[in-house]
């Protein structure tokens, strides 16, 4: 194809993948920091979570010989369930975004969708660190007694991360799936239900026994086994290594699904 | 594929070739909204596509930025190719919407700041250019709140600098509807916001559904019917084909109905009533009536309206506009 007149328009420097990441994460950041009541919500709600299943059920869960209260046994559970919802939110983000003119705009200043996605998801990470923190504060208050070593607080952070960015990639995805804010909100409810069928509240050995195959081998019991594990200082033998597996592989098939769907939503 | 225009010619700030776009819809027939629509737009000047809903208007512009590809075709904005030098072609364009593309929740001062980095600006060269523009849009009072209390006009005063944030400044504008829903007084102020980028030298692109726009604001007007160009030419040379009012003639006999219908842009067999168009001048009006009634007794009585977009439509492509 021969070249014909000469770009009329000289051209500044394009701006990478990173430096439009880092931007949108900004933004999603202080956008959530403007949306109080849904701040107040996603904070509020994990330690609401934890006094329910502490002095609500906890008397009547039993848990097995180990644990000195209910509350040593469901932290890691409350974390990972907080963490599923806090998730979610991405998903009414995304959508949102798609829904308005803004995907457009971004796009025409040749911002990809992943960077956009990256923004949301480190937003979402951001907020699900302080409602963690949050959990541990109050969990210490009511009883929780860590007795993890220093290696063993770092792998509880790296498998926390990787679960919270791993669920609101699938969040992520989840948004650009749904035609509306509200159906998002929707379908990220199946991902607030997985650590009940796991470990995270009762022993699976309580459950059913058509249950135990899935509760034993779903993406959230890994998590939750050397969560519980390495902050009571017990032997994980490589659960920690099966869950930063899975929160890899769930990571991977969110970004490959979330880009396949971003470039069929804005065709 | 080669352009031949583009190797003696001008450079064109847009040029687009044969640009073809069905859109299907779940197993029914798909719907062809360009059909082989070709466009030339000088560079620094302000060219307006005219036409109703539905003929394509917002397609044509997606397509040239980039936002969604052509069946066929071929297209060049600012020299690059919309396919192949799609990067290039997004920042050396500035897009305006239909639906004001700012962040609702963040301040007006926020958005262009967050759309200048992500043109690659620096975080001290960004408030800069936020800055600059927010005085240029007369935002500056504005700048700290957030964009869902801005009214009409200024949201789209905002978007608009959403898109100058890029360094150097876009040369090439695309503006879709930009005043479709402002009250008045906003549309006026919007129309000098357009004269300033023509002024400064930008080529612009705009969609309109209203004849006035595109005769006030643009150098060359396209009226687009189907998906392709119906006529093209400047507002002058349009106006001299067609006319700007509509002589509506109630008749007094079914003959002279019937005559008359063959050169009328308007019919109402019911009510014996005839549009014709016209200049409005008093001249051509006496000059007309004269013309057709020399005794005086074939019109009851007659009023002028401006012309519609329809008028228009109807005088060129002799066919309604799907909205009307």
């Amino acid at each position: 194809m021969p070249e014909t007149a000469a770009p009329l328009v000289p051209l500044g420097r394009a701006p990478g993948p990173l430096t439009h990441a880092s931007v949108m994460a900004g933004r999603s950041l202080r956008v959530s920091l403007r949306n109080s009541d849904a701040l107040i919500m996603s904070l509020a709600l994990p330690i609401m979570l934890m006094l329910i299943f502490v002095y609500f059920f906890g008397g009547a869960i039993e848990t097995g010989a180990g644990y000195d209260s209910y509350v040593m046994y469901v932290v890691p559970g409350v974390l990972l369930l907080c963490a599923g919802f806090g998730a979610a939110t991405t998903a009414t983000a995304v959508s949102e975004d798609m829904k308005g003119g803004i995907i457009d705009r971004f796009r025409s200043l040749d911002v990809g969708g992943t960077p956009v996605l990256a923004g949301h998801v480190a937003a979402s990470t951001v907020r699900n660190l302080f409602a963690t923190v949050l959990v541990f504060g109050v969990a210490v208050l009511i009883g929780f007694r860590p007795a993890a070593s220093w290696s063993g607080w770092l792998l509880v952070a790296t498998v926390l991360i990787a679960y919270i960015v791993a669920l609101s990639w699938i969040s992520a995805a989840i948004g650009l799936l749904a035609r509306s804010p509200e159906a998002a909100s929707g379908f990220t409810f199946f991902m607030s239900f997985l650590p009940y069928p796991s470990s995270a509240f009762a022993p699976i050995e309580k459950m059913p026994d058509w249950l135990h195959g899935f509760a034993e081998n779903q993406p959230i019991t890994p998590a939750i086994e050397s969560l519980r594990g390495l902050l009571l200082g017990e032997p994980v033998g490589n659960a920690p290594w099966i869950a930063l597996a899975w929160a890899g592989g769930m990571l991977a098939v969110a970004i490959a699904a979330s880009g396949v769907l971003f470039r069929i939503r804005t065709r | 594929m080669p352009s031949p225009s583009t190797q003696e010619k001008p450079p064109y700030a847009i040029e687009a070739h044969g640009l073809t776009k069905s859109y299907g819809n779940h197993g029914k027939p798909a719907v062809r909204v360009l059909d082989h629509l070709d466009l030339r737009v000088a560079h620094g000047s302000v060219f307006a596509l005219l036409g109703p809903n539905g003929a394509g208007k917002t397609t044509a512009v997606r397509i040239l930025a980039t936002l969604t590809t052509a069946d066929s075709g071929t297209a060049r904005v600012a020299g690059y190719d919309v396919v192949a030098d799609r990067s290039a072609v997004r920042r050396a364009i500035s897009l305006t919407g239909q639906f004001a593309a700012v962040d609702e929740t963040q301040t007006g001062e926020e958005n262009l700041r967050m759309m200048a980095r992500l043109t690659g600006l620096s975080r001290p060269a960004a408030r800069r250019r936020a800055e600059e523009l927010l005085e240029r849009f007369r935002l500056t009072d504005a700048a700290r709140r957030p964009a869902r209390t801005y009214s009409g006009g200024m949201r789209r005063r905002l978007d608009l600098a959403a898109g100058l944030t890029g360094s150097p400044e876009p040369g090439v504008f695309f503006l879709d509807e930009p005043t479709t829903g402002l009250d008045p007084r906003s549309r006026q102020e919007l129309w000098e916001v357009v004269r300033g980028l023509a002024e400064r030298g930008a080529s612009v692109l705009l969609t309109t559904q209203y004849l006035e726009e595109a005769d006030r604001l643009a150098d060359r007007i396209a009226l687009l019917d189907k998906g392709s160009i119906a006529a093209e030419g400047s507002a002058a040379d349009l106006k001299g084909r067609v006319a700007g009012h509509r002589l509506d003639l109630v008749l007094t006999s079914r003959d002279a109905y019937l005559r008359l219908t063959g050169r009328a842009v308007h019919h109402s067999p019911e009510t014996l009533t005839v549009g014709l168009p016209t200049d409005g001048s008093a001249a051509h009006v006496r000059a007309l009536l004269d013309e057709i009634d020399p005794a005086g007794t074939e019109i009851d009585r007659f009023t002028l309206h401006s012309a519609t977009l329809d008028d228009v439509f109807l005088a060129l492509t002799s066919e309604v506009p799907a909205h009307a």
